[in-house]
């Protein structure tokens, strides 16, 4: 299945300033496995040495955290788009 | 609605006072002073770096009284002062003596920034951010917001005659919707919680490069204009700090510049550098810091926010691991007291104090009062509390709590009929 990925600024040197991808999988783990074959080197800045999400980053299938669903095994529903941003923005007080 | 530039007619300024670049937090990597906030090597929060020179009290006491006093200790031009914009700060250091003797502390002051122009500590953050908007180029000024800041950016950007856009969710306290519209910028509401918000937010600003949104790509200086409060508490104590500090906790931002501030002082001689403790307050409907702080956790896990004081309402906040470091490191903690609790706050400090504060601050007062209670804070040790912001906007909260006594006719005989006197 081709999933649509939304790439944030900082990544984007990777994808010669694509603002946005399409690369096939159906879980965010293998949407970031096809995002490295396609344009390598992009997988160590989303997750770290063990495989796991990098503490600063935050993915989000549609307008779900990852972080609330089943982490980087989260399934992502035909049409649904995958958003890689940045952790740090935001916050009030 | 037409955008006009941010007052730089011509080329970029570029003027950032004193501050010469900004770091990453988390792994300390250097980066250049512009429109960045995120690292290129790890996505860690960048900071701004400073070179000081020579600062002296004398130098502060006579500049104006705004933020603007500290002008050498923030990223913005010497002129700052002399250009348009809101001029908040140097608000009140209140010393609550009705409220110290019934919570049973020694010596308490509330830093009340509900007297900010919008009535909230965001005026600070703004009128920083402002600056570096205007000397990065950007022509539109714009948050994702959960009141206050919305508050904040609409007014400094009508008065600094430029665009604002601002981003709300859309079960946002009526009074804080009615106190952004007001200004006539663009304001929109947003099917979803601040989480969501702050996501589009993030996701706009990766694409227009004119826009500056407060918090998300010029979030660096924003966040410094938090350190003001540290410089103002310390300057209106006689040039000291206190020993201890209870700071409402969303994104975490405003406690560790408070910290930050109160370091800064230390290092330019300007205070001597006393030990002091910092407490982080957080409502239990959205306290993920608070949980990861009794957890022993360094990171903390997102929560879905459920809970009256919408201001703190930040499920994933991004300061969050610098609040554990500095409530950790300070000999603080963090707490979080119930809706209830908070409401009970709101009203102990405009019993005892006539102080009206906003949710956040019912959260902050119901902490301290939770952290003495817990014998977490010292009783006589001199504290600060902050109050964030003004009662009037989150008038929901205390609404069918408060009400006249009676409702009598304009008579005497009723008035004594009422058993009023």
């Amino acid at each position: 299945m081709s999933v649509s990925v939304r790439i944030p600024t900082i990544l984007r040197t990777y994808t010669k300033g694509d603002s946005e991808v399409s690369v096939e999988g159906d879980t965010v783990a293998s949407v970031i496995d096809a995002l490295e074959s396609d344009y390598p080197g992009i997988k160590a800045r989303v997750v770290d040495e063990t495989g796991a999400l990098r503490r600063f980053v935050n993915v989000y299938v549609g307008t779900e955290d990852i972080r609330f669903a089943d982490g980087l095994d989260t399934a992502i529903p035909a049409g649904q788009q995958v958003s890689i941003i940045p952790a740090v923005a935001g916050g009030a007080v | 609605m037409s955008a006009s530039t941010l007052d730089v007619p011509t080329t970029t300024r570029r003027s950032f006072g004193n501050a010469v670049g900004l770091t990453c937090r988390a792994c300390g990597a250097r980066q250049e002073l512009g429109p960045f906030y995120a690292c290129i090597e790890c996505f860690g929060p960048l900071e701004v770096r400073y070179d000081f020179p020579t600062i002296t009290r004398e130098q502060i006491e006579a500049g104006p009284k705004s933020i603007w006093r500290y002008q050498p200790l923030l990223p913005v031009p010497a002129d700052i002062a002399a250009i348009p914009n809101t001029d908040p700060g140097f608000t009140r250091l209140v010393k609550a003596d009705n409220l110290a003797r019934e919570l049973g502390i020694k010596t308490l002051w509330v830093k009340d920034d509900s007297g900010n122009p919008t009535h909230s500590f965001k005026d600070r953050v703004v009128a920083v951010a402002l600056s570096a908007a205007r000397e990065l180029g950007k022509t539109v000024l714009a948050c994702p917001s959960t009141g206050n800041l919305a508050n904040a950016v609409a007014a400094a950007a009508a008065r600094a005659g430029i665009r604002s856009v601002v981003f709300i969710p859309e079960n946002l306290e009526r009074p804080k919707v009615i106190t952004t519209a007001v200004y006539g910028g663009t304001l929109v509401a947003v099917r979803g919680n601040y989480d969501d918000v702050n996501k589009l937010a993030s996701e706009i600003a990766g694409e227009e490069e004119d826009w500056a949104f407060v918090n998300v790509n010029v979030r660096p200086y924003y966040a410094e204009g938090s350190k003001t409060l540290a410089y103002e508490t310390a300057e209106q104590l006689g040039w000291r700090l206190p020993e201890q500090v209870v700071i409402p906790v969303a994104s975490g931002s405003q406690l560790t510049k408070v910290d930050k501030g109160f370091t800064e002082l230390g290092e330019l001689g300007l205070v001597e550098p006393t030990p002091y403790r910092i407490f982080g307050a957080q409502a239990t409907g959205c306290s993920p810091v608070a949980q990861a702080f009794r957890d022993g956790h360094d990171v903390v896990r997102p929560v879905k926010p459920d809970t009256i004081a919408k201001s703190l309402a930040i499920g994933n906040p991004a300061d969050g691991p610098y609040v554990l470091d500095t409530c950790r490191r300070t000999g603080g903690a963090v707490e979080d007291v119930s809706d209830d609790e908070v409401r009970d706050g709101i009203q102990l400090l405009a019993r005892t104090e006539g102080i009206f504060a906003e949710t956040a601050g019912g959260v902050t007062i119901a902490t301290l009062k939770k952290l003495l209670e817990t014998g977490q804070l010292d009783p006589d040790a001199e504290t600060v509390v902050f109050n964030t912001g003004d009662g009037l906007k989150t008038l929901d909260a205390v609404a069918d709590r408060v009400g006249p006594a009676a409702t009598i006719d304009p008579s005497y005989p009723d008035f004594v009929a009422a058993d009023l006197a």
